[in-house]
């Protein structure tokens, strides 16, 4: 199933909440209960009220005595031109144009499915013919080290691990030690889950990062921020607190394939203009895309409105 | 950006200080500040819009309690409110009177579910019971590596599979034999962690509603992620749907989400908050309290959960002693390190400081501050006191330039941090006092607040 297809089956529900919103819009002009109906699907998108605010703000002002077909088409712009900076090249493009090795290190909070996309983008890598090695720098989660090599038999891929308990900046400084040694084209570093609001566990990263760069000047190359499809608004304070601590230079949307519909994504372009370089549609490892913005908007309001 | 929900509807109701009875606009326009709070806050959008009628309708028109400004009235209107929505007690896990009790946890990927397991485990095992922990997560790479590693920490027995099988009826195959060891060895309470699935997965979702009815659990709990979105509601409705739930745990609640997904949970499904995951240590699960998470909800922070904790790191009569020494000004340096020490009894600064009104506000700003570790701060500080003769303690005017360089050598610090301590402890002698509201003149802050937390029911 192509990606499109896919996250618009998996947007289905809101789509339907929103274009039958939209449909009535048509029918009978700007009339605020329709408008109040507009505004509720994008809440339960989590939009997030301040952008939902703004953006009804504009489609009232515009609304009066205009063609509603047209205001329809304003709101649709209007998401599409907070998005549309934050669509990226495939990582392909960017890894192929950079250093060797490509350093990204994979960080967020716990439970949104680092490891898993960690593995699943090697295993992309992999397959657009580049040689990718796997650090497993997750040495406080129980059996996160297990979860990694899994995989990493799974996909062909080589793991760099300690044990359990151990430094992870330690994991990392041989990680970049093997990478160098084997000549591979990209590391890529599983941090473990943290909270944003541990102060010492954020500065964990920043000594992971520091050492990164000591070992190999300019790296990591790419801070890739995995958030959940699922999350609420937190995913902006999210974002916000690993930007400014970090500096993120990546995002990665997980667990779109329920019936998420990640709207926070418009609260974070809006306000940190990080650029979305993976999407998580599916179980399956083909299933971590690229982003399209025009393509997100769209399968948000249904195409054929 | 919660905290200061109570800052801006006392904002608002500055304006209209000394009017008797709430009216239509003033309550509107504080509304507006709690509508906003509480969509930022996750809760579901539908709740919300219910909630903000529930209030409008029950605060228009209400005589001004004596003792509450219109700000607080209206808050305590809201904070019982909350309190209803969450569902007013709290509500306990149903344990068979026949051993053993069969739990069943629930949800998403990433929610949780094997960790808060570990938990659950843990809790058993300290209250005497013998628990029995099932992997049943044939899917996630390692997920029976992690329950096994969790086990063992703990001490706490885990069922697994000798290989990682997927079929469906491998793993209702799994859970019939895991709660057969139950019964046969005497275990009292058998706690099942599925994997995680989609709520729209329908393949998966009937493999749990087979491993229901193969274990027949007494209680089939729902662990969330409380940074979860709008989202929230349309998963427990389905896991409900499906599994039927008696209840939901709510984890990774110890950062800044506000998890305003419990309230909408509780009011869309009816079933109650049991526990909360607060940390990722294995003690880290908390009994919920509906009036303290509404306080949460609120940015008021969860001083009760504080004041039982202080409660069992302080005896009374030290309590008193300290009050005493506080309001006549005779706290030594001494005194402080016991404080501090005391102080890291009750968990760790994090902790303390989101447990308290407007501690997130404060954890940002210490966070922020240089080498801002409250944590190692406090060490040092400790260090330095240490390094100080008993009488030098007693009595810091002792201290003088040679003194202080003594201690500095003897702490590992300089003159200056030792000088930083003793402008601290007076600064905190000095706070500490007009608190408590020792003195003539004006009452202190924390009486103010008391005012306001006297007025809530049930504190």
């Amino acid at each position: 199933m192509a990606w499109f297809d896919r996250l618009k089956e998996g947007l289905l529900k809101t789509r339907q909440g929103v274009q039958s919103s939209l449909r009535r819009l048509v029918g009978r002009g700007v009339d605020p209960a329709v408008l109040e109906e507009v505004e509720a699907a994008l809440l339960s998108a989590d939009v997030g009220v301040r952008a939902v605010d703004r953006m009804m703000e504009r489609l009232r002002d515009h609304g009066r005595g205009t063609d509603p077909t047209e205001s329809l088409g304003l709101l649709k712009e209007t998401l599409f031109e907070i998005l549309a900076p934050a669509q990226s090249e495939p990582l392909e493009t960017i890894i192929r144009r950079g250093p060797r090795p490509y350093v990204i290190l994979a960080i967020g909070v716990n439970g949104v499915g680092k490891t898993t996309s960690v593995a699943k983008l090697a295993s992309r890598l992999k397959q657009a013919g580049m040689t990718p090695l796997l650090v497993a720098a997750d040495t406080f989660r129980a059996a996160a080290i297990e979860q990694l090599e899994i995989w990493g038999k799974k996909i062909g891929v080589e793991v760099i691990k300690h044990r359990q308990g151990a430094d992870p900046t330690a994991v990392v400084f041989d990680g970049i030690a093997a990478a160098k040694a084997r000549g591979v084209d990209v590391v890529l570093i599983d941090t473990a889950g943290r909270l944003h609001t541990k102060v010492n566990l954020m500065d964990e990263l920043k000594k992971m990062k520091r050492v990164l760069n000591r070992e190999l000047p300019g790296a990591p190359h790419e801070i890739l921020l995995t958030l959940d499809g699922t999350v609420g608004q937190n995913g902006l304070a999210q974002a916000r607190q690993f930007h400014e601590t970090l500096g993120v230079t990546g995002l990665a949307l997980t667990k779109l394939d329920g019936t998420a519909k990640g709207g926070v994504l418009v609260a974070i372009a809006e306000d940190l203009k990080i650029p979305v370089r993976l999407i998580g549609v599916g179980e399956q490892e083909e299933d971590l895309q690229d982003f399209r913005a025009r393509e997100f908007v769209d399968a948000l309001f249904g195409v054929e409105v | 950006m919660f905290s200061a929900l109570t800052e801006k509807i006392e904002k608002v109701f500055k304006k209209l200080r000394g009017q008797g009875v709430l009216t239509e606009q003033n309550v509107a326009e504080a509304l507006k500040e709690v509508r906003l709070a509480l969509l930022e806050a996750d809760v579901n959008f539908k709740i919300v819009k219910d909630f903000i009628g529930r209030v409008q309708e029950k605060a228009v028109g209400r005589e001004v309690l004596e003792s509450l400004s219109p700000g607080h009235q209206v808050i305590k209107i809201v904070w019982e409110e909350l309190r209803d929505l969450m569902g007013q007690d709290h509500a306990g896990l149903s344990l068979s009177s026949v051993p053993p009790t069969v739990m069943m946890l629930v949800g998403l990927q990433g929610s949780g579910k094997t960790t808060t397991c570990g938990k659950l485990g843990r809790m058993f095992k300290h209250q005497g019971k013998r628990p029995l922990l099932v992997a049943a997560d044939p899917r996630r790479p390692a997920a029976g590596d992690q329950l096994a590693s969790l086990g063992s920490d703990l001490d706490v027995t885990v069922h697994r599979a000798d290989q990682e099988g997927a079929s469906r009826s491998d793993v209702v195959r799994l859970c019939t034999e895991g709660l057969a060891r139950g019964r046969d060895h005497g275990y009292d309470v058998v706690i099942f962690d599925t994997g995680g699935r989609l709520h729209v997965d329908d393949e998966l979702m009937l493999e749990l509603e087979d491993i229901k009815r193969a274990v027949n659990p007494h209680e089939v709990l729902l662990v969330a992620d409380a940074m979860t979105g709008q989202e929230a509601v349309n998963v427990a409705e389905r896991f409900d749907e499906r599994v039927g739930l008696t209840g939901v745990i709510l984890t990774k609640i110890e950062g800044d989400a506000r998890g305003g997904a419990v309230l909408s949970i509780r009011a869309a499904t009816g079933k109650p908050i049991k526990f909360l995951g607060i940390g990722e240590k294995a003690d880290a699960l908390e009994v919920f309290h509906p009036d303290r998470m509404a306080s949460r909800i609120l940015g008021m922070g969860d001083v009760l959960t504080l004041i039982e904790k202080a409660q069992e790191a302080f005896s009374k009569e030290e309590a008193e002693s300290l009050q005493r020494k506080v309001a006549s000004n005779t706290l030594t340096l001494e005194d402080f390190r016991e404080q501090i020490l005391q102080v890291n009894k009750l968990g760790s600064f994090d902790q303390i400081l989101s447990m308290l009104p407007g501690g997130e506000r404060l954890k940002t700003m210490a966070g922020a501050q240089e080498g801002g570790l409250p944590e190692k701060e406090m060490k040092r500080v400790v260090a330095v006191i240490d390094s100080m003769t008993p009488r030098e303690r007693r009595d810091h005017t002792l201290l003088n330039g040679s003194r202080k360089k003594r201690i500095a050598r003897g702490s590992g610090t300089s003159v200056q941090e030792v000088n930083r301590l003793i402008k601290q402890f007076l600064g905190a002698r000095t706070m500490m006092k007009s608190l408590v509201g020792g003195g003539p003149g004006k009452p202190g802050k924390l009486r103010k607040r008391r005012k306001l937390i006297r007025a809530l029911p049930s504190f």
